[in-house]
């Protein structure tokens, strides 16, 4: 280290040591909200992919989606009495948000300004941080039409001087902030008062992987004592779709019975995914806080890494297909942790059915673990929840948490044969588990890693 | 597991940028300089009936200049043309490509970039096939039918907010860490200060650090426009729109929108040093807090922004509360978030002096915003650079359009005309809707 003076001015990360606990899960998938609904699925093996139900998708060529329904979600009944109004302002991604942080909140027995009662909050909100990935969000098609509609001449064409004159004024004057990304931890921090570093990572199905490892810096170093961290997003809407169709990234042909059980991710017949709805929140504390207040303890998020894939596309429709690059993600996280790969016990990957995204994961996996990759038990949510896109990653880390606490792997679905990785078609076993792995790449390249250790 | 055994210190080593008064440094700097505004007449589609007809737009770019095969970022939309634009010059700045070379692993990219450009035309068109009137819905399966005869994958992909990075990393060859945040107007100070944040644990040795936005499109005037936040053609009762752009002054309408990109290569000052880069300036400190208020507002004391400032400067190492070196303020230039809009300027001009109390009114604070407008995600980058230029030339820029001033507003605005000044330490603010504050301090480098 440099014996300068002018180094006092930035004090040498004296804090850096504070390890970092999950003390709380709050997953929002097709299954409902919290973790013990989508775990008890994943035990049984069954699927939340259905025909797509809100709309009639007969125009796209997937048919399927795990879609959140009306009757196990109601972001008004979620929030507190007097920010019901709010809910109004908030596209699906937000309400999806707002559940998650609300029940990642009591999983991990915080009170908070949303907790009824008048008791103090558990953590000073200055305290408390928000990272919370976010996807670009679609306008309601609907919604946007109807004012647009308003706008056409009497050919029934578009005619922008009478939008910029009076088709606009149909428009709900907030319209604009229902659909910034930041409104997601916008919404989050406003309800729960957290005031603490806050941040909307934006890079698709590595958002929520990359929010929890910038959560664990911030508490790391220091600069907040908790964060609600993760992500959340759907992509099954009109524009979702489309652009994933365009993106060759979903199952496609047939009808929507037959495309029931197509997303195999690392099987060789795989052809695409399935969207989801969903995210998460976890709540992450550091070590000190939450053993003062006992906190109930998932696990320690003890690595962390990221990486850029050298796409040979650009955009990354088509990945880096050996895996180097994610498998330095991998690698940095273990460092991180300080764990060889042997001590690695299961891995989460985003393992999507997208034949690209496979390719690059299995191939990393193989990179890392050597011989070992066959052997180490991968699995695999998509099939269960669907692609949730910017919140992928955090359903992800909710699941390897609570198969570190219950010792446990979910089944497996879908994929007949995954030659070299242990992904195949399997019922849920109890398991010694240590240290899981989570891993993701994305659409555009982003890749991120995080290493789950089992607290004791 | 700590990796960092350096100083703990980051410099800037490379700057770029594309905006509304020029696509290099000296020629916007100049422009700065002698308090030209950027504002014109919208261009980019028909906006003569809208309640702002006028914006600061990006002219004559060609990005192909910028770029080494251009066949790799075909179809690239507008925000990425001027991403990749200004971290070419920033790269070429740092000479990070020079003999030697670099580790793609130890170099990442932390951008605060804005979503793409709708293909407008088209989106609407696909809408209104889709539409019924009967049902005051659309029909999807007409929809769908529409959608894929006339959306083009292309330009549905380029929207994502991660694309310009992911353009940006293939045109350098960039593979350690990535990321993209959008923090609405406090993106790219957001991206900068995490860029930063990394390098200081050791996780990179280099990293390419901004932002890229335009809204300047049918929809995203739309949509500023009825939140009430831009100025109009009834604020500027007739003057000249390059008077549109009024912060701190009594008769502020709102902002202007701009467009255009800020880069900045950031890296360890080992790393600088190990490969005889030239520092441009040094990184100090680094602030982030939110709101938690309301949706729509900021909270009225400024809290948040003041919380954001406190923390930078106590990673600085400065207080607010005592003189600089040689009797000068705390820091001696302040680049506002300063957008024009009633709100903001009162609350950022409380915000500072909660901070710096008495020395609020000795320490100079502009907006560049008055001139290249509000840059959205980009505008925190862009103002960076500003603060470095601002002490590489002992020069501060002016809040142009200060004819009118506020009562309420008691700071030093640096009013219409470009001022010398000693200057070693600059702040500079970056708050977005949705509560998000960030505040970066930088210094001119000394060994």
């Amino acid at each position: 280290m440099s014996g300068k003076p002018a180094a006092k001015s930035i004090p040498i990360l004296a804090a850096l040591s504070r390890r970092v606990l999950i003390t709380g899960v709050g997953p929002i998938t097709a299954f409902g909200l919290g973790i013990e609904p989508l775990w008890n699925a994943l035990v049984a093996g069954q699927s939340a992919i259905r025909p797509i139900a809100r709309f009639d998708a007969s125009g796209f060529g997937c048919r399927i989606a795990a879609e959140l329904a009306d009757e196990l979600f109601d972001v008004k009944t979620i929030v507190p009495k007097s920010y019901r109004k709010a809910t109004k302002v908030m596209a699906r991604d937000i309400e999806l948000a707002v559940g998650a942080a609300a029940t990642a909140v009591a999983d991990a027995g915080l009170v908070t300004r949303a907790s009824e009662g008048s008791a103090a909050p558990t953590i000073d909100p200055a305290r408390i941080g928000a990272h919370i990935g976010a996807g670009l969000i679609a306008t309601d098609s609907d919604e946007l039409t109807l004012a647009l509609a308003s706008a056409r001449a009497a050919d029934g064409s578009f005619d922008i001087a009478t939008w910029g004159r009076t088709g606009m004024t149909n428009l709900t004057p907030l319209w604009l902030l229902k659909y910034l990304p930041n409104m997601l931890a916008c919404h989050v921090t406003i309800i729960h008062d957290c005031q603490g570093p806050s941040n909307t990572i934006t890079c698709a199905e590595a958002s929520s992987a990359l929010s929890l490892g910038e959560s664990m810096r911030v508490i790391e170093r220091g600069d907040a004592d908790a964060c609600l961290s993760g992500g959340a997003e759907t992509k099954v809407h009109l524009m979702g779709l489309l652009r994933q169709q365009f993106s060759h990234r979903l199952v496609t042909g047939g009808d929507a019975a037959s495309q029931l059980g197509a997303v195999r991710p690392f099987d060789p017949s795989s052809r695409g995914t399935a969207l989801g709805e969903g995210g998460g929140i976890l709540v992450l504390e550091a070590e000190s806080t939450a053993t003062a207040r006992g906190a109930s303890v998932y696990a320690e998020l003890a690595g962390f890494g990221a990486s850029q894939n050298l796409n040979p596309d650009t955009v990354g429709l088509v990945m880096e297909p050996d895996g180097e690059t994610l498998s330095w993600a991998v690698e940095s996280a273990l460092e991180d942790a300080g764990l060889a790969a042997t001590e690695i016990d299961a891995i989460v990957p985003f393992g999507s059915g997208i034949v690209d995204s496979d390719r690059c994961e299995a191939a990393a996996i193989r990179r890392v673990f050597g011989e070992r990759a066959a052997s180490i038990p991968v699995v695999a949510v998509v099939p269960f929840v669907g692609n949730c896109c910017a919140g992928s990653a955090a359903v992800a880390a909710a699941v390897a948490a609570k198969c570190l606490r219950e010792q446990r792997l979910p089944a497996r679905l879908n994929s007949a044969s995954t030659p070299g990785l242990l992904a195949a078609a399997g019922p849920s076993q109890p398991a010694a588990l240590r240290n899981i792995l989570v891993m993701t790449t994305s659409l555009g390249g982003q890749n991120a890693a995080i290493v789950l250790r089992r607290h004791s | 597991m700590i990796r960092n055994r350096g100083s703990g210190r980051v410099v800037i080593t490379g700057m770029g940028w594309i905006t509304p008064l020029g696509h290099d440094l000296e020629a916007a700097w100049s422009k700065l300089m002698t308090g030209t505004s950027g504002v014109a007449a919208i261009s980019r589609f028909d906006a003569r009936t809208f309640p702002t007809t006028f914006a600061a737009e990006v002219r004559n770019l060609d990005f192909t200049r910028f770029v080494g095969d251009a066949s790799i970022h075909e179809g690239c939309g507008r925000n990425i043309q001027f991403a990749l634009a200004a971290a070419r010059q920033a790269w070429d700045q740092a000479g990070l490509s020079k003999a030697g070379g670099f580790d793609p692993r130890r170099v990442g990219i932390y951008l605060g970039a804005g979503e793409g450009v709708l293909d407008t035309e088209q989106f609407v068109n696909t809408n209104l096939a889709g539409w019924v009137d009967a049902d005051q819905k659309i029909d999807t399966v007409r929809w769908a039918r529409a959608a894929f005869e006339s959306l083009v994958p292309q330009k549905e992909i380029t929207q994502e907010p991660n694309m310009p990075l992911a353009h940006l990393a293939r045109e350098f060859g960039i593979r350690g860490p990535a990321y993209n945040c959008l923090t609405a107007c406090a993106a790219s100070t957001q991206a900068i200060g995490e860029a930063f944040s990394i390098l200081r644990r050791g996780d990179a040795d280099a990293m390419l650090a901004g932002g890229t936005h335009t809204m300047i499109h049918m929809l995203g005037v739309t949509g500023f426009n009825r939140l009430t936040a831009l100025s109009t053609d009834q604020n500027l009762a007739g003057a000249d729109v390059t008077t549109a752009s009024r912060p701190f002054s009594r008769d502020r309408g709102g902002f202007v929108m701009g467009e255009g990109s800020g880069m900045v290569i950031i890296e360890t000052l080992e790393h600088a040093q190990r490969r005889g880069a030239t520092p441009l300036a040094e990184i100090i400190g680094y602030g982030s807090s939110a709101d938690a208020f309301r949706i729509t507002d900021i909270q009225p004391d400024g809290r948040g922004a003041a919380i954001a400032m406190n923390a930078a400067l106590r990673q600085a190492g400065i207080d607010p509360a005592a003189d600089g070196p040689s009797g000068l303020g705390p820091v001696q230039y302040i680049s506002a978030h300063g957008t024009g809009t009633k709100e903001n300027d009162s609350i950022e001009t409380r915000a500072v002096k909660a901070v710096f109390g008495d020395r609020a009114r000795r320490i100079p604070m502009s907006s560049i915003k008055s001139m290249m407008g509000h840059l959205i995600a980009a505008a925190g980058a862009v103002e960076l650079i500003t603060c470095v230029m601002a002490i590489e030339r002992q020069m501060l820029p002016p809040t142009i359009n200060l004819r009118n001033p506020d009562p309420d507003l008691d700071l030093d605005y640096v009013a219409n005309v470009a001022r010398p000044a000693v200057v070693e330490t600059c702040l500079s603010n970056s708050f977005g809707f949705g509560g998000q504050n960030d505040t970066l301090v930088v210094r001119r480098f000394r060994g």
